[in-house]
């Protein structure tokens, strides 16, 4: 019984760690999540799928939460790591990484407050919104590990 | 005798210097190629220019919007070699090409000569844009004549000594500065000609996404096939119809990641391929269509992991 105890204990511990210490598979998972996100806007974008306003807002409220907070998914020591491809630039600069999410998560912000009810109104402000995934990944991310 | 074998010694010696004058000497095109040089079209020529990709590399870091138009230079190329500083390229009379011939601008592209006759180091893609049609490189000399000069003086580069006698890239050239295709396709298929034309010509794709062997040729064995990046941290991808590569992707999955930057997984590009994208996105659709084309015909090779 004890050493059940004790393995059930060293096993939430080891998860527990296992959660807070694998920064670089969080952080991709939440930048995945954004590129399913986008792969939504994207279709309506390209008229693939019908415009639909709780789509729009669903996918930018994703993106919106992924901003948050993710910059302190990349602490000193996972510049490397499990095919990580966060460029080597984020721990030089780290203010410069920290004001281009900033942008994002003020971007999207805007263009939930926006409720853009047809699909005039969202290109608006969906191509302020992209515009962040080029500007931040032609500095702050490697092409491939 | 003594006296005869230090003769000997000294002839031979001469005449290895003289064979490796040969060997070194710039190639130049030839002049019948050049009549219409000074003739070219602006309007095509601004095509070519984001074809070719020449602000990724002669504009500032970081450039943005029309500063993408300034071609000052000193961009920084980080390779295993030593630092590479781009030249200016603006029609600045002293610091840039105002100066230059059509004729010498197009030595320049395709035979990698500077006006003085020197080599060029091939950080420089003159062994991509030797396949260029020289109509295209008339018609670019028109456009790049059209920019605005910046008044910037060019950088020395940043190399150990071996690498700084230019003369011994003379041989370089001898073993890799041709202007056959590459890749064989079917001739009578204009769109996979132009993507051909596009991909190992102006585009100069292979620089990046070939690897390259010891003295930095391209491996031709794995055109295509990714490998370490010539710059930096993290490698480039494989661009073959491998499943490692863009096996998985579909002719318009190409064409739109070129046009939008975006992948199938709507992951976006990143590193110097934004640059890149942004410059295919200046294209016609038609141009983006048959560089897919011509990317699923090349041969499928396994990505190398490093």
């Amino acid at each position: 019984m004890r050493k059940v105890i004790l393995g059930t204990i060293a096993a939430c511990i080891f998860a527990g760690t296992a959660v807070y210490a694998e920064p670089i598979a969080d952080r991709k998972a939440a930048m995945k999540n954004v590129g399913m996100a986008m792969g939504s806007l994207v279709k309506m974008v390209k008229e693939q799928m019908d415009y639909d306003p709780n789509v729009a807002l669903l996918s930018f409220a994703v993106m919106n939460n992924a901003s948050i907070g993710i910059t302190s998914l990349f602490p000193e020591g996972t510049e490397m790591g499990i095919d990580t491809t966060a460029g080597p630039k984020i721990w030089e600069d780290m203010a410069g990484f920290n004001t281009a999410m900033v942008k994002f998560q003020a971007d999207t912000a805007a263009a939930i407050a926006a409720k853009p009810a047809d699909l005039d109104a969202f290109k608006a402000v969906f191509g302020p919104v992209a515009a962040n995934c080029a500007a931040c990944h032609k500095v702050y991310r490697l092409s491939q590990p | 005798m003594l006296k005869a074998l230090i003769k000997l010694a000294g002839i031979a010696a001469l005449l290895g210097v003289a064979v490796f004058w040969f060997l070194t000497a710039p190639n130049p095109l030839p002049a019948n190629m050049l009549t219409g040089i000074e003739n070219g079209d602006v309007q095509n020529g601004e095509l070519v220019f984001f074809a070719g990709g020449c602000a990724s590399c002669h504009a500032k870091l970081g450039a943005k919007g029309d500063e993408k138009l300034l071609l000052g230079g000193r961009h920084p190329l980080n390779t295993p070699f030593g630092t590479f500083y781009a030249p200016n390229i603006t029609p600045h009379l002293e610091n840039g090409i105002g100066s230059w011939t059509g004729a010498q601008f197009a030595n320049a592209m395709m035979r990698g000569i500077a006006p003085d006759g020197s080599h060029y180091y091939p950080a420089f893609p003159y062994t991509s844009y030797a396949r260029m049609e020289i109509e295209d490189i008339a018609d670019l000399w028109a456009y790049m004549k059209t920019l605005k000069p910046v008044d910037l003086s060019n950088l020395e580069h940043e190399l150990p000594l071996p690498f700084r006698l230019r003369r011994g890239l003379g041989l370089w050239k001898t073993l890799f500065l041709h202007n056959d295709p590459i890749v064989e396709i079917d001739e009578n298929d204009p769109q996979l000609a132009r993507g051909r034309y596009l991909v190992e010509g102006p585009a100069h794709c292979g620089a990046c996404h070939t690897p390259r062997n010891l003295i930095g040729g391209m491996d031709k064995s794995k055109w295509l096939a990714g490998g370490p990046a010539p710059e930096g941290k993290g490698s480039i991808p494989n661009i073959t119809p491998h499943k490692t590569g863009l096996g998985p992707w579909t002719l318009s999955d190409i064409a739109y990641s070129l046009e939008s930057g975006f992948t199938p997984e709507y992951d976006s590009f990143g590193s110097s391929m934004v640059s890149v994208q942004e410059n295919m996105a200046k294209l016609p659709a038609s141009d983006r269509e048959a560089i897919a084309a011509y990317l699923k015909v090349v041969a499928a090779v396994p990505t190398v992991k490093p």
